[in-house]
């Protein structure tokens, strides 16, 4: 028989480790799955991780979905190191994702587009993602409401508003009753980076945002009282560090980041404001975060390791004739193999006689 | 006006039914001091699993036992990974939500957009009292044992022993370790009713009150349970009046639309989740009611030493 044994100290190697063979128990999971699904394991995880890698246009693809996990995934990484549970990264993405088209949109009718009016745009996303998480850290620190359940809320009520206005006043005119915004003119989008492909600025973006905010984190002394606020309330109380403080300093940044996904999304790979702007990219980012130690950088690794999920999906659907709601099922089996490998930071496996 | 306000209780009892068997489980897993943010992923595996037993047996009875069944097997593992191995139960209740959604939608492919026969169901006798009659006495079965089990979840945790002991566990569980109680056994029993529940819920959504399969059907129902469970400062017979308020706020925007009230559908859909919204922050506000309501332990694990 194994048994579990409380170590002595938190390994720190396996916390490192407990990802790498959380991915791997989900290959292994996922292998088993196929083999259930009548498919050859094979192939499918072919489908997974390989197939997306293996030319350039797949590693241009990844990049497209990596821009929009990871920027969340740091702005969401800096949330929990809070303590702050904010799980409606999804609300906020769409509210970038209306504030910036919109903005877009009404700057498209007199001018050609161009850097200002990109970066304007792009401004207002994150202005509108901010926005958005301000409700929810205005109710918590005056009402003390929780976090999880008003963040969460507010991704229905904000899906509904994109839905309402695409089919009201940000709809084409001239677009057959579609449900969707004009075409932004060609100036409105971002620059593509390797020409051919789908690859734009965004990822650029989000490389940046993630080495700001490890800055932040390690060499900020805001960050310092950030994380003492997450890890000892009380500790950080007794310093004098504000809790209210760092409950807006990481929802605002969260916001931001959550809404410049959106709007780099529209700006991006769509062109126009649609209902379905975002699959889920709110909420597959908080499984980014976690696998990534909530470690702004180890976010980059573990928004890659997502970024092949979505594509697998897509791949299996066309390779295999599986619905690409698998990728779904992948997200959900990933955070529980790493939750399942957590364990081992505070516990060995030991043969019991 | 009473010849529209019975029948539009009627709908508000069947609308918040749902709400109320998930937070009625959700209560009991709150009490014993577990959170189950997977309520959401539970009610949608109910709901399909409910569905295609239905679509497949022919009988709606068959697919409510599946769904509870299904139900228990999710918060197992929920517990599982909680209770004995000591995850976080916040985000391990995430990860149950997005797999009973990434899940529920692959098992649904093949009955996407299909519905099943809804069925007309009255109380024979009480169903002709006027006004009562069709306000309370034409609901599904399942909308009256949910009645039922909000009565015996009273009884259970106020006049039973085995009550007592499910909310000393969840007050104080070191305390209740002492005397002798299995803390993480009994946390595992409640857990295993909570995911029975919000299996019975969701399977309630697709059998019943829609009764359809789409993805993503159950629409933040989940969510809204477990802000019930805060809203009724954790009393059953207050969970009982907030599901059907809150299913009273989800008829009253269809009854306005059917009214010929000038405002798009999208911005009345909203309503149930601003309402969660408005009625999270009146409770809260006064920080010292939740605190002395809500059970002691909620949200920590127990690892006896």
């Amino acid at each position: 028989m194994l048994k579990l044994e409380v170590r002595t100290s938190p390994s720190v190697a396996m916390s490192w480790l407990a990802p790498v063979f959380a991915v791997l128990l989900t290959v292994a999971c996922g292998a088993l799955l196929f083999l259930f699904l009548g498919k050859s394991p094979i192939a499918g995880l072919a489908a997974f991780f390989w197939e997306p890698i293996s030319n350039l246009q797949g590693w241009t693809e990844v990049g497209v979905k990596v821009a929009p996990l990871l920027l969340i995934a740091v702005g969401l990484a800096i949330c929990f190191r809070a303590n702050v549970f904010n799980i409606g990264a999804e609300g906020q993405l769409v509210l970038g994702a209306i504030a910036g088209s919109w903005v877009a949109l009404h700057l498209n009718e007199s001018s050609q587009g161009g850097a200002l009016m990109i970066a304007l745009s792009l401004g207002a996303g994150m202005l509108g993602g901010m926005l958005w998480a301000a409700i929810t850290a205005l109710l918590r620190d005056r009402f003390n409401t929780n976090e999880i359940l008003v963040s969460l809320m507010l991704v229905y009520v904000a899906q509904l508003l994109l839905s309402y206005l695409v089919h009201g006043i940000l709809m084409d005119p001239e677009g057959a009753n579609f449900p969707q915004s004009k075409l932004l003119d060609d100036g409105f989008l971002l620059p593509i980076l390797v020409s051919g492909t789908r690859l734009h600025l965004g990822i650029v973006l989000a490389a940046l945002a993630s080495g700001l905010a490890w800055l932040f984190l390690s060499r900020s002394f805001s960050g310092f009282k950030l994380q003492v606020g997450g890890m000892a309330p009380l500790a950080a109380r007794y310093a004098g560090f504000s809790s209210r403080k760092s409950l807006w300093t990481s929802m605002m940044i969260c916001g931001a980041l959550a809404g410049l996904a959106g709007v780099c999304e529209v700006l991006g790979p769509i062109g126009q404001l649609t209902p379905s702007v975002s699959p889920g990219y709110g909420f597959a980012a908080i499984i980014v975060a976690y696998v990534g130690r909530l470690h702004p950088i180890g976010v980059v690794f573990s928004s890659f390791i997502m970024a092949l999920f979505y594509i697998g999906g897509e791949l299996a659907q066309s390779r295999l004739g599986l619905p690409n709601a698998i990728t779904g099922v992948f997200q959900g089996m990933l955070l529980f193999a790493l939750l399942a490998c957590d364990v081992l930071i505070h516990y060995r496996i030991r043969r019991s006689k | 006006m009473e010849s529209s306000l019975a029948p539009l209780i009627a709908a508000s009892i069947n609308a918040g039914t749902p709400l109320m068997l998930a937070a009625l489980g959700l209560l009991i897993n709150e009490k014993s001091g577990v959170i189950n943010l997977g309520a959401e992923g539970m009610m949608l595996i109910g709901a399909v699993i409910g569905f295609a037993a239905t679509v497949h047996s022919g009988s709606v009875p068959v697919g409510f036992a599946a769904a509870a069944c299904a139900g228990m097997l999710l918060a197992g593992f929920f517990a599982l990974l909680t209770v004995w191995l000591g995850t976080n139960q916040y985000a391990t209740g995430l990860a149950l939500t997005m797999f009973g959604a990434g899940v529920s939608t692959y098992i649904g492919r093949p009955y996407e957009g299909s519905s099943l026969p809804g069925g007309k169901f009255a109380i024979p006798g009480l169903q002709d009292l006027p006004f009562v009659g069709t306000a309370l006495f034409k609901q599904h079965p399942m909308a009256y044992l949910a009645m039922l089990l909000c009565v015996l979840v009273i009884v259970f945790l106020y006049r039973s022993r085995a009550g007592l002991v499910l909310r000393a566990v969840g007050e104080s569980p070191a305390s209740a370790h002492a005397l002798g109680y299995g803390v993480r056994s009994i946390r595992t029993y409640a857990l295993l009713f909570g995911g029975l529940c919000c299996g019975l819920a969701g399977a309630y959504m697709s059998l019943v009150y829609t009764p359809l399969w789409s993805q993503g059907m159950v629409a933040g129902r989940g969510w809204i349970a477990l802000a019930l469970t805060t809203f009724a400062t954790w009393r059953p017979a207050r969970v009982l009046i907030g599901a059907y308020l809150f299913g009273g706020v989800t008829i009253i925007t269809f009854y306005l639309q059917g009214q010929g009230v000038a405002m798009s559908p999208e911005l009345l859909a909203m309503a149930p989740y601003l309402a969660t919204i408005i009625v999270l922050v009146l409770i809260s506000r006064n920080a010292n009611w939740i605190k002395l309501n809500m059970p002691a332990s909620l949200g920590k694990n127990f690892r006896p030493s």
